[in-house]
């Protein structure tokens, strides 16, 4: 009996997608909607879900209806996997997602082989945009070294350091940075890294790796981690009379740096994400989630609704969901989103997406213009 | 040579303070034999403490130098107060049982203090205020060393006398003596056993909250967290010096705190922890009993 009934639910599906097949555009949103990463996942999920209902009221997309299909993955690879093939067989014409690194390139191979484009608004991970190997893949996030990029220029052109030390926390984070840091500075060669060292976290005092950041004559010195390790040597340094100016991540762009570091934090510098907050854009994606949800957004609510804007903005351009056009619109036309006017590089990065440096000053983070 | 000068007072600022905290492990060591992993623990919570009465205090609008007093003095008597409870709750009943029970016993005490301070107060890094006012020595010294960490160096050095004194020529030092020798002896001679293992908890809880107070000063930041690698390296150090022996607790901290401070300026700080505890693995090959350690003679 159960099997009869399954039988009838199932060919009943299926007469529902195929009739639904020929008047939607679908699109896939994969990523974490169950599990211990949910909490990044389901944010993404209902930012597509808030924007495909506004493209739906207004007419949908080049005349027809925005169909999601929900893929959870739960963060992990080989679940990603599945989710892939899974989307692939239900022709999505593009996917959103997915949220984590990991997974995002397990699943990558599946979609790069049948065609489809994918938008992550949470995968950092640098490799999936530089390997060169995803040309099918899209972010709305700046990956990790974006921000390495962005220390070291603003320390070389704007404070003219020379002279650099790169201090790290070993963790995978700070030394990713510093790493991604030394490496900018010796292909830039506008200046020289005179220091490269990692610092044990907790240690009882920095003393003499300020003492060596003081032999070295350093001009600067770009740290990698988070803030309590920043706090501690940047307090040292003040006291050791070490003149060289502190650039660090957006482990440090924390108020608690400034609170424990308190006067000594005075003009440390610090990259973090660029405040939208302003933007009218950003204002309208979180009016609308508090619509629907009443609740503010969770993590890459923003980046997941700029990526949806980013997408069915070049479907409308492409005028057709066709690969080589949809993709070529992406790279070519500037959208206004959430996080910006952005369009993307050849390697899929957003351009205009990203970091801003900003400065301790008197107590509070301003961001350096 | 400057630069040698400079990573020799940081090695010394830094190995007073492992001297501090390294006192306490081996005067309980030299009393019962017990390691007490809790230590650091109780490092950490002389640090909360004289925060935590700093910042009253200095809501008050009380001068700096009475505030560092104050919160000094409280550090050290809240401090022993919860050496003496521990070795009551956690050691006293297990006096008698097998040696790895009070040493799980202190593992345990130790975890549970942590988090009980990370529930009670925060998880959060806390800005430590500058008690010992950063006056500015004649140049080029004041590149070198601040008041903060001649504070730290003076303070060991006072302590040391200080405590010298008192197991040398007092008769609770004899009595102490007496019990690190034989605990059974020293019991049938009327000495009060239970009496002399409190003070010792206490005076070693009391060293540590001082060194807990200072670096707190010095670095101007206290978290939960903070006994568990000061706690490490001051138990490394009382080893490395002999554990159970007081002037080779001093001699194994300041070894130690030249050692990280040389391995960082000269080779890299991405090696402090390797030359370490590599020294420490050497001197136990060679001198089991650490530097100033008596190798003990077990009656078969």
């Amino acid at each position: 009996m159960r099997k009869i009934l399954s039988v009838i639910a199932l060919s009943a599906v299926m007469t529902v997608a195929s009739v639904a097949n020929a008047e939607t555009i679908k699109i896939g949103v994969a990523g974490a909607h169950s599990g211990d990463l949910a909490s990044y996942g389901i944010p993404s999920a209902k930012a597509a879900e808030i924007y495909a209902n506004e493209v739906n009221a207004a007419g949908g997309l080049l005349g027809k209806q925005i169909e999601l299909i929900k893929a959870d993955d739960v963060c992990k690879p080989e679940i990603a996997v599945n989710s892939a093939h899974k989307l692939v067989t239900d022709k999505v014409i593009f996917v959103l997602g997915h949220i984590c690194s990991g997974a995002t390139k397990a699943a990558l191979g599946t979609y790069t082989e049948a065609g489809i484009p994918v938008m992550s608004p949470s995968a950092t991970n640098p490799g999936l945009t530089k390997s060169g190997d995803y040309p099918n893949f899209f972010r709305t996030i700046a990956p990790d070294d974006a921000q390495a990029k962005l220390a070291v220029d603003f320390t070389i052109d704007k404070l003219s350091a020379k002279k650099i030390a790169v201090i790290h926390d070993k963790g995978d984070y700070g030394k990713g940075f510093a790493e991604f840091a030394k490496m900018f500075i010796e292909d830039g060669k506008k200046a020289e890294v005179v220091l490269f060292e990692g610092v044990t976290p907790g240690a009882v005092d920095y003393t003499a790796v300020v003492q060596k950041i003081k032999r070295s004559k350093a001009d600067a010195v770009i740290f990698g981690g988070y803030h309590p390790e920043a706090s501690k040597i940047i307090t040292a340094m003040k006291k050791k009379k070490v003149k060289a100016a502190f650039v660090s991540d957006d482990g440090v762009k924390d108020d608690t740096f400034i609170k424990v570091a308190g006067e000594y934090a005075e003009g440390g510098y610090a990259t973090g994400p660029k405040d939208n907050s302003m933007n009218p854009l950003n204002k309208q994606a979180i009016a609308n989630h508090k619509a629907a949800y009443n609740e503010d957004p969770g993590a890459f609510y923003i980046e997941a609704y700029s990526a949806m804007v980013a997408i069915t903005e070049a479907i409308k351009a492409a005028g057709s969901t066709d690969y080589d056009k949809v993709t070529a619109a992406l790279r070519s036309n500037w959208v206004d989103t959430p996080i910006g006017k952005i369009k993307f590089d050849e390697r899929g990065d957003a351009i205009g997406a990203g970091f801003a440096v900003y400065q301790v000053q008197n107590g509070q983070y301003v961001e350096v213009k | 040579m400057e630069y040698f000068l400079e990573l020799f007072l940081g090695g010394l600022t830094r190995g007073s303070i492992y001297a501090l905290i390294a006192l306490g492990y081996t005067m309980v060591y030299g009393i019962i034999q017990l390691i007490n992993f809790a230590h650091g623990e109780i490092y950490m919570i002389g640090a909360f403490t004289a925060l935590i009465f700093a910042s009253v205090f200095s809501i008050l609008g009380w001068p700096v130098a009475a505030i560092f007093i104050i919160a000094t003095l409280a550090a050290v008597v809240y401090s022993s107060a919860y050496g003496y409870t521990i070795e009551k709750i956690a050691y006293k009943p297990l006096r008698n049982a097998p040696r790895l029970s009070p040493l799980i016993s202190a593992i345990g005490m130790s975890l549970f203090l942590q988090n009980y301070v990370l529930l009670a107060q925060t998880s959060d890094f806390l800005p430590f205020p500058q008690l010992i006012p950063d006056f500015e020595f004649m140049e080029p010294i004041s590149h070198i060393f601040s008041s903060a960490e001649l504070a730290i160096v003076s303070t060991t050095i006072i302590v040391m006398l200080l405590l010298t004194f008192f197991i040398k020529f007092t008769n609770m030092g004899k009595a102490m003596r007496a019990t690190a020798q034989d605990k059974t002896m020293a019991l049938l001679i009327g000495i009060n056993v239970d009496r002399v293992i409190s003070v010792t908890f206490i005076i070693g809880s009391a060293l540590a909250a001082l060194g807990g107070v200072l670096i707190a000063n010095h670095i101007g930041q206290v978290n939960f967290y903070i006994g568990f690698i000061a706690g490490i390296k001051a138990f490394t150090a009382a080893v490395l010096g002999g554990i159970g022996s007081i002037p080779g607790a001093v001699l194994g901290a300041l070894i130690l705190g030249w050692t990280e401070s040389f391995a960082t300026g000269y080779i890299s700080s991405d090696y402090e922890d390797v030359f370490a505890f590599a020294l420490l693995v050497l001197i136990l090959i060679f001198r089991p009993a650490g530097l100033l350690g008596r190798s003990e003679t077990k009656k078969v």
